[in-house]
């Protein structure tokens, strides 16, 4: 009877460790030389486990209330694993003639399979067996360009800041064990008392969310960690696995949070202002673009932030929803640097100076995610930023509010700085014509098809709400 | 019955005909046909609405129609239409139309320039049809990026610098905007429990003082931004004088009228009292502008400058009509509206036409334009004369009514205010005129003028229907007046209501 009940609640998971197993036999068994069957073949299976994600889950809980699994969690679930699907089209023509393509895929999906674990988890216990599963293998995977010596100092920040942040996150939990006997997350929320040991622990297990968040003063290791390591280890770090972290808030730290006395939010506002001037100021002079990448996702996550501190059910639909147009622009951006990345082995953004001349599809399919990235209409990401602010505003705080609009115009001025470089800056020799393979043409198509539809055709959203129980 | 969604679909299908276009005259063909529909809607619309209003139907908007777009956050697509708005979509279209036209021969990226004007004429229309505050707010942002995209990559002189800062100064514009709507929103949900952001239905909300207060100046300085408001004018001059012809017409004429509607449709007519409360100051920051614009035109040398800065005088103009809070000035400043997005785009056209013959808009190194290109010299007049106000011609009669309007306000500060705006006028015409003399009149200024070839068709059709126009309003201002009038009413008898209340 476990089982069934196994099968039918950890779909997810357990579709992620059968392709595990089928790829560690192909990499056993498998020749050499083959590179493009197991590519394709992965890719399949994750289109597969994507359709049974969403379509099939139900509510449920396994293992007296350590695994715990409803229709918000599968939806979660799915965009994940769906960001993960891009990433790894994207990604095709570096792992084409990769030797080590399977080792890619199997470590990343190990990262992906503890993020599931951590999403649904009931329990500290198995949070953070997932969590741990989610860091250990990326530090491996930003290290996967053996040969480049940045990847492996990437790799190390990555390793022993997670590491530190991992540390401190037990530490607070260990406390919150101590002060409350229990580690099951619907005990503790009801036992919370806002006593002083307990305000310390929340405050430990947040410090450690924001770094992994990289919310500031946290996000040292971002920029650095997002340089070295290779671009699809980067899209993974910036969208997937912060989407995770973003998902645990939700179920985790919000129930924490109702309970905490209201010096705690003034903390949580603090944090914000702090996360997005400091990402926005330091987006303004970077020219890598990837480390432009890295502090414009810091700011990002200050407005998610914003609406995780109405905890609320309109902020978490929003932070969702958000999440997933995130996915979309920030794939469709980093999906165009990675094939000129691939191609031409460029990286700045002075580079890109007249690439509208020499490849006007792909300068528009950069321009148009780089707008959803800064919140312009009628992108999807004017109206995942709208909802954000609109739940953050829900607490009647305008002038938090007016300080997020202020920082959508100091966003704007970094980004149209890229527009202008594609668009109109001379260059002597531009980046040639790029030509993408079946598949990343296919990653790049759906991140447009999200980032024109997810916005103003509606029923994106009103999904998202359904199911996140309005 | 008429479909407003009209407007929002044909320019989506005109930027996909353009899109799918091959050459430029295909893509040219399908724009112009694309603005030629819009002109033909829009007057239908008129012929709809005068005919419904005839039949007795007084309803504040007509042809309103409502979907749901976002069910958990109360946003509607909801949309509907008054006599004002009317007048500011056919000044759409009229300007849109000529604006394409102008830009006929435009060789470099034909097809993404086209695109991008059809998509700023999307965001005006969709603008002036909402009745919902988050619809509202998306189509003003919508049309803020196209603008920046056309300075930078047809504009000229220092355009990365005037392109960012227009867009940044907008964006700020607009980002206080959604501060006040969130305000509103939020606010009306704390005291009644119903969330909305339909305006009529806040319209009769009446909010206590101090919230009104408090929101008022972001929503009221945020549309200001858009429309050269004192002192956050400084992108108009720069953006202006360095975009393409058209995005210039476009910019004056249709996009701070998107301020001015905002300032009125929204600040005002929904916050009634703080409108009232704060109206010395908006009378202030509007003369100001009034004077300050006018006596920066004078220095001037550059024509296309001169225009700009004389576009955030007569802007002011449209401000003082709102601060002064009676009808006639309200009406007024709807006129001025109008009447100034007509003219300023048959100057900037004008200014056009000169930069791409002679390739220089320095006032200095003009001179004798009216002996080798003579339509040019004569529509560069005629604007001239409009804009300082002649008889016969629509600036006339709106200024005329603003000053009407603000004289009804007796106390001494309004009275002064009125007189110094009148002033103004005086210093229009020395900048007008002088321009006017040294650059259309007199000897020619370089021998290689001669060779220049006088407007095409394109360029004298779109100078032709801009000054028919406002010919038409300043021998008529009637069809105008009468058009607008019942709405100024509903928007005078809601600050009333809400000032004997108080």
């Amino acid at each position: 009877m476990i089982f069934v009940n196994m099968m039918d609640l950890m779909n997810a998971e357990l579709g992620i460790v059968i392709i595990l197993f089928i790829l560690l036999f192909m990499k056993i068994l498998g020749k050499p030389e083959s590179n493009s069957t197991l590519l394709n073949l992965t890719n399949a299976l994750l289109v597969l486990n994507l359709v049974v994600v969403l379509f099939l889950n139900s509510d449920g809980v396994l293992f007296n209330g350590m695994f715990h699994t409803n229709h918000t969690i599968a939806l979660e679930k799915g965009i994940l694993l769906f960001g993960t699907l891009i990433i790894s089209l994207q990604s095709f023509k570096w792992l084409m003639h990769h030797k080590h393509a399977a080792e890619f895929y199997i470590l990343l999906l190990s990262s992906l399979l503890g993020m599931f674990y951590m999403i649904s988890s009931g329990n500290f216990l198995i949070f953070y067996l997932g969590l741990e599963l989610a860091s250990i293998p990326l530090a491996a995977l930003a290290n996967f360009n053996l040969k480049e010596k940045k990847s492996s100092e990437a790799a190390l920040k990555l390793i022993l800041l997670s590491a530190f942040a991992s540390a401190i996150m037990l530490f607070g939990i260990s406390i919150l064990y101590g002060t409350t006997g229990t580690l099951s997350f619907s005990e503790v929320s009801l036992l919370i008392s806002g006593g002083s040991l307990q305000i310390l622990s929340i405050v430990f297990i947040f410090t450690g969310f924001a770094f992994k968040l990289s919310a500031v003063p946290f996000h040292f290791w971002t920029a650095d960690v997002y340089e070295g390591a290779p671009i699809a280890i980067t899209s993974f770090l910036s969208v997937i696995s912060k989407a995770a972290m973003v998902f645990v808030f939700i179920s985790v730290l919000s129930p924490l949070f109702v309970s905490a006395p209201a010096v705690w939010y003034m903390v949580f506002l603090i944090i914000i202002v702090l996360t997005m001037a400091f990402g926005n100021l330091f987006a303004i002079r970077q020219n890598n673009i990837k480390r432009f990448i890295a502090f414009s996702s810091i700011t990002q996550v200050g407005y998610i932030l914003l609406a995780l501190s109405a905890g609320n059910k309109p902020g978490a639909a929003a932070a969702i929803y958000f999440m997933m147009v995130y996915i979309f622009s920030n794939l469709g951006a980093l999906g165009v640097i990675s094939l000129v990345s691939a191609q031409t082995g460029l990286e700045n953004i002075s580079d890109y100076r007249g690439f509208y001349k020499t490849n006007p599809v792909y300068a528009w399919i950069l321009s148009i995610s780089i707008f959803s990235l800064a919140g312009i209409p009628p992108t999807a990401g004017f109206f995942g930023k709208m909802f954000l602010v609109i739940a953050g505003a829900s607490k009647g705080n305008s002038m938090i509010i007016a300080f997020a609009s202020l920082n959508m115009v100091v966003s704007l001025y970094y980004y149209l700085k890229i527009i202008k470089a594609i668009f109109i800056d001379p260059n002597d020799s531009p980046v040639p014509a790029l030509k993408p393979g079946f598949s990343i043409a296919a990653g790049l198509a759906v991140c447009m098809f999200g980032i024109i539809f997810t916005g103003f055709a509606g029923g994106f959203y009103d999904y998202v709400i359904k199911t996140c129980g309005f | 019955m008429f479909n407003l969604t009209l407007f929002i679909v044909i320019p989506i299908l005109t930027a996909i005909a353009v899109m799918v276009c091959r050459n430029g005259t295909q893509i040219r063909l399908a724009a112009f046909t694309g603005s030629v529909v819009q002109l033909l809607l829009s007057f239908l619309l008129l012929y709809y609405y005068t005919s419904e209003r005839a039949t007795g139907n007084m309803a504040q908007f007509l042809f309103t129609q409502r979907a749901i777009w976002y069910e958990a956050l109360h946003i509607e697509y909801h949309v509907g239409v008054d006599g004002i708005s009317i007048a500011m979509m056919m000044l759409t279209a009229i300007v849109v139309m000529a604006g394409i036209l102008m830009s006929w021969k435009i060789q470099t990226l034909t097809k993404e320039f086209f695109f991008l004007v059809i998509l700023l004429s999307l965001g005006a229309y969709g603008f002036f049809i909402s009745l919902d505050l988050f619809t509202m707010f998306f189509f003003l942002e919508l049309a803020v990026i196209p603008k920046y995209l056309l300075i930078i990559l047809w504009g000229s002189g220092r355009k990365e610098y005037s392109a960012m800062k227009l867009a940044l100064m907008l964006m700020a514009g607009s980002a206080l905007i959604l501060v006040g709507i969130l305000a509103v929103y939020f606010h009306i949900g704390q005291e009644r429990w119903v969330h909305t952001r339909d305006l009529a239905q806040i319209a009769v909300m009446q909010f206590p003082p101090d919230v009104q207060k408090f929101i008022f100046p972001f929503l009221f300085v945020g549309f200001g931004i858009f429309t050269a408001l004192f002192p956050f004018y400084t992108w108009a001059p720069d953006g202006h004088s360095s975009a393409p012809t058209a995005a210039s017409m476009f910019l004056a004429g249709i996009s701070m009228k998107l301020g001015g509607y905002g300032c009125l449709r929204v600040a005002v007519y929904l916050l009634p009292q703080a409108a009232s409360y704060y109206s010395w100051i908006i009378v202030l920051l509007a003369v100001i502008a009034i004077i300050y614009g006018s006596f920066a035109t004078l220095m001037q040398k550059d024509l296309k400058y001169m225009n700009a800065y004389s576009s955030v005088s007569h802007c002011g103009f449209v401000l003082l009509g709102i601060g002064m809070l009676t009808r006639t000035a309200i009406m007024g400043a709807v006129m001025q509206m109008v009447s100034h997005g007509l003219m300023t785009a048959l100057f900037f056209g004008a200014i056009g036409m000169i930069y791409e013959r002679t390739h220089t808009r320095q006032i200095e190194e003009l001179g004798g334009l009216l002996k080798v290109i003579p339509f040019i010299g004569v529509v560069y007049v005629i604007a001239g004369l409009c804009s300082l106000g002649l008889p016969g011609m629509s600036g006339f009669v709106s200024e005329m009514t603003i000053f009407t309007g603000s004289w009804q306000c007796t106390g001494m500060f309004n009275r002064v205010a009125t007189i110094l705006a009148c002033a103004s006028i005086v210093v229009t015409a020395v900048y007008i005129l002088r321009a006017a003399g040294r650059a259309v009149m007199g000897p020619i200024g370089n021998e290689k003028y001669l060779q220049l070839p006088d407007a095409s068709w394109s360029e004298k059709l779109a100078s032709v229907m801009l000054i028919g126009t406002i010919v038409c309003i300043g021998m008529a201002p009637f069809w105008l007046t009468k058009l607008i009038d019942a709405d100024t009413q509903t928007i005078m008898e809601n600050i009333l209501r809400n000032l004997r209340l108080s």
